[in-house]
């Protein structure tokens, strides 16, 4: 019984795994062939990153079972790092892709360490106190970027904090210009880059759910108290899904940030936390795919479909959030649902009977 | 001098924190019975504002007749919102219910933006601009800070006495310590829940009003920030509790005045939210929240 349940989780990760590969190849072609429009093509980055950042987030709250309402700030030390990183070695590196690898490593590294030192004081509290405390740390770090300056010239990158003046010398050149961040950004992400990074993080995600940390990480979602006391380490499995979170959402900021003319600490705000949240329930808790498709259809909606009603557009985007939520979780539209389609009854209650 | 300006800035921050405790009492009621994060409470804030802003700019009305049209405006749309939004969500998971307060946050934000645009109002001076002089005048309390601080302790005695004395209320209890077992005894939950929601939104067009008082610039995006302050004052004195959401707010306010008036400006923001993060290190369920042991 248990080979046939891991071989449909493997079956249906493979088809994951596909649905994005023929994705990707699908849109290449069509932009390669001009069939797209540039307006489109300038989202395929910006997609790709939002979806690394869902599937980021979805490993915090679906897997973890944790809220976090600041996942946007990893977005941001990634963002921020990274594009100083492929700004400050513009000179000794000169290859752009290897530029845009480094950005995006050290931006990762960088969002994991912060993922780290929030990790530890923020997974000791439960629930909703866990919640607003990452939506404190999402605020701090924006505010910290807001009001660092960091600079290059001969003697190597300085550092400033909320004073502007530091101390360049000749042919210096300012980066992270405090309240307007960074501008005039070399684009150098591109979109195999983007597909890359998110069959990584599917890799990633899909190998530790279903290694023995995964099942411990999921044990702690299920049932805390149980998972203690067959021994497993709290602190460690929940820290551990929490820095791998951060990692990805800060590759996804250093994507991000070198997929635009100029980055601002305010790109990274609550808000974009939260948009962010909304993929991942949408798309369903724990659900790699439903995050990827809830986050490429409703960041590709406002921006296109939704276009031709110009000023409504945001209030349509409120509508069709509230509208959907409405629909998928009450009682009398699951029943027509189930009527209408008998084998997701059936799958439902062989869900209950594995619990 | 400086002693002075030491009581100014804490008459300021007791002022501002009064604004959050009140929008935090909303919270923490909301909270306590129906378990629910309402994003919306900011924007319940704004509309209030926006209503009281143009019965006093546009109709020429007197401010008491645009703060009871705001109260009045709030309440039937936090009723609306409730009706329509959350009670269809009862019975579903709260991170379905908190999306579907993101979603009304944003619908708010953005009808808002589309009736009113998104220039900023100069919101009218309702309380005048005169103040209590002090110290011999070398000490002045604006009567709109008296208003605040005075209206946020009335609010706040109010809804102790109303929760422990009035049926409504020892209903609303029951229904956030166990709504099974309320139901059992008669009490009509969905009413109650409705209630509460009326009660907070009342509240919201308050704080809205008060808000911009002091702080006069009105956009759609006014209550968003306090929203989220507030939300943080009522986790701060402990979720649930309405002495904590009053004592949280307080707190709140006068370390954000403090620390951007003897520390940074542009960190007070970050050092409100590190004192929340320390204070729930040491007291995990906030200042006043009740410690509740697991059971297993």
């Amino acid at each position: 019984m248990k080979r046939l349940i891991m071989r449909g989780e493997t079956r249906k990760n493979f088809i994951t795994y596909g649905i994005v590969i023929i994705a990707y190849v699908l849109l290449l072609v069509l932009s390669s062939t001009g069939m797209m429009s540039s307006a489109l093509q300038g989202l395929l980055v910006p997609t790709c990153t939002y979806i690394i950042a869902a599937l980021s987030l979805n490993l915090t709250v679906g897997v973890l079972g944790e809220l976090s309402l600041g996942h946007a700030g990893f977005m941001s030390v990634g963002a921020f790092s990274g594009v100083t990183v492929s700004m400050a070695l513009a000179d000794v590196v000169p290859a752009p892709w290897a530029r845009m690898v480094l950005a995006i490593v050290v931006g990762a590294v960088l969002a994991a360490a912060a993922g780290f030192v929030v990790g530890i004081p923020v997974l000791r509290l439960r629930g909703d106190y866990l919640a607003i405390v990452t939506l404190a740390f999402g605020e701090i770090i924006k505010t910290v970027v807001t009001n660092l300056y960091v600079g290059k010239d001969s003697s190597g990158l300085r550092l400033g904090f909320l004073d502007p003046n530091i101390g360049l010398g000749q042919g210096g050149m300012m980066i992270v210009n405090g309240p307007n961040g960074i501008s005039g950004i070399k684009k150098l992400s591109t979109f195999t880059a983007g597909f890359l990074v998110i069959m990584l993080c599917l890799i990633i995600i899909f190998n530790m759910v279903n290694s023995r940390s995964g099942r411990a990480i999921m044990a702690l979602r299920d049932n805390r108290i149980a998972a203690e006391s067959v021994g497993i380490n709290v602190t460690k499995y929940k820290l551990m899904a929490f820095v791998v979170s951060a990692a990805m959402a800060g590759a996804a900021g250093a994507l991000y940030g070198l997929s635009q003319n100029t980055v601002t600490a305010n790109k990274f705000d609550f808000n974009t936390s939260i948009l962010i949240l909304v993929f991942v329930v949408l798309g369903g808790l724990g659900n790699m795919r439903g995050s990827i498709i809830a986050a490429t259809v409703l960041y590709i909606l406002p921006e296109t479909w939704l276009r031709q009603f110009s000023d409504y557009r945001m209030l349509l985007y409120a509508v069709v959030l509230i509208v959907t939520m409405l629909v998928t979780n009450t009682n009398k539209v699951r029943s027509v649902i189930d009527r209408l389609l008998p084998h997701k009854i059936k799958a439902r209650e062989e869900e209950k009977e594995h619990v | 001098m400086v002693f002075l300006s030491f009581i100014n800035n804490l008459i300021n921050g007791v002022s501002l924190g009064s604004v959050y405790a009140i929008i935090a009492l909303g919270y923490t009621m909301v909270y306590g019975i129906a378990k629910m994060l309402n994003f919306a409470h900011g924007d319940i804030i704004m509309v209030g504002a926006y209503v009281c802003f143009f019965m006093v700019s546009s109709f020429g009305l007197n401010p008491v007749f645009g703060i009871l049209s705001a109260i009045l405006v709030c309440t039937v749309l936090g009723i609306l919102i409730e009706q329509l939004a959350y009670k269809p969500l009862r019975q579903a998971n709260s991170l379905a219910v908190l999306i579907t307060a993101i979603g009304v946050s944003y619908f708010l934000q953005n009808a808002a933006q589309l009736m009113w645009t998104s220039n900023p109002r100069i919101f009218p001076a309702i309380f005048g601009n005169g103040g209590l002089q002090l110290a011999g005048g070398q000490l002045m309390v604006p009567y709109k800070t008296l208003v605040t601080i005075g209206v946020c302790v009335i609010i706040m005695v109010g809804l102790i006495l109303f929760t422990g004395k009035t049926r409504t209320g020892k209903a609303m209890r029951a229904c956030s310590e166990d709504k099974e077992a309320a139901q059992l005894m008669g009490i009509n939950v969905n009413r109650t829940i409705s209630i509460t929601f009326a009660i907070g939104s009342a509240l919201a067009a308050v704080a809205g009003v008060l808000l911009c008082a002091s702080y006069p610039k009105l956009i759609p995006t006014t209550g968003s920030m306090p929203g989220i302050k507030a939300f943080t004052a009522a986790v701060f004195g402990g979720i649930g509790s309405i002495p904590g959401a009053f004592l949280g707010g307080i707190l709140l306010g006068v370390i954000e005045i403090f620390s951007s008036a003897y520390l940074s400006t542009e960190l007070a923001n970050a050092i409100v939210f590190l004192v929340l993060i320390v204070v729930l290190l040491v007291k995990p369920t906030g200042l006043l929240g009740k410690r509740t042991s697991e059971k297993v």
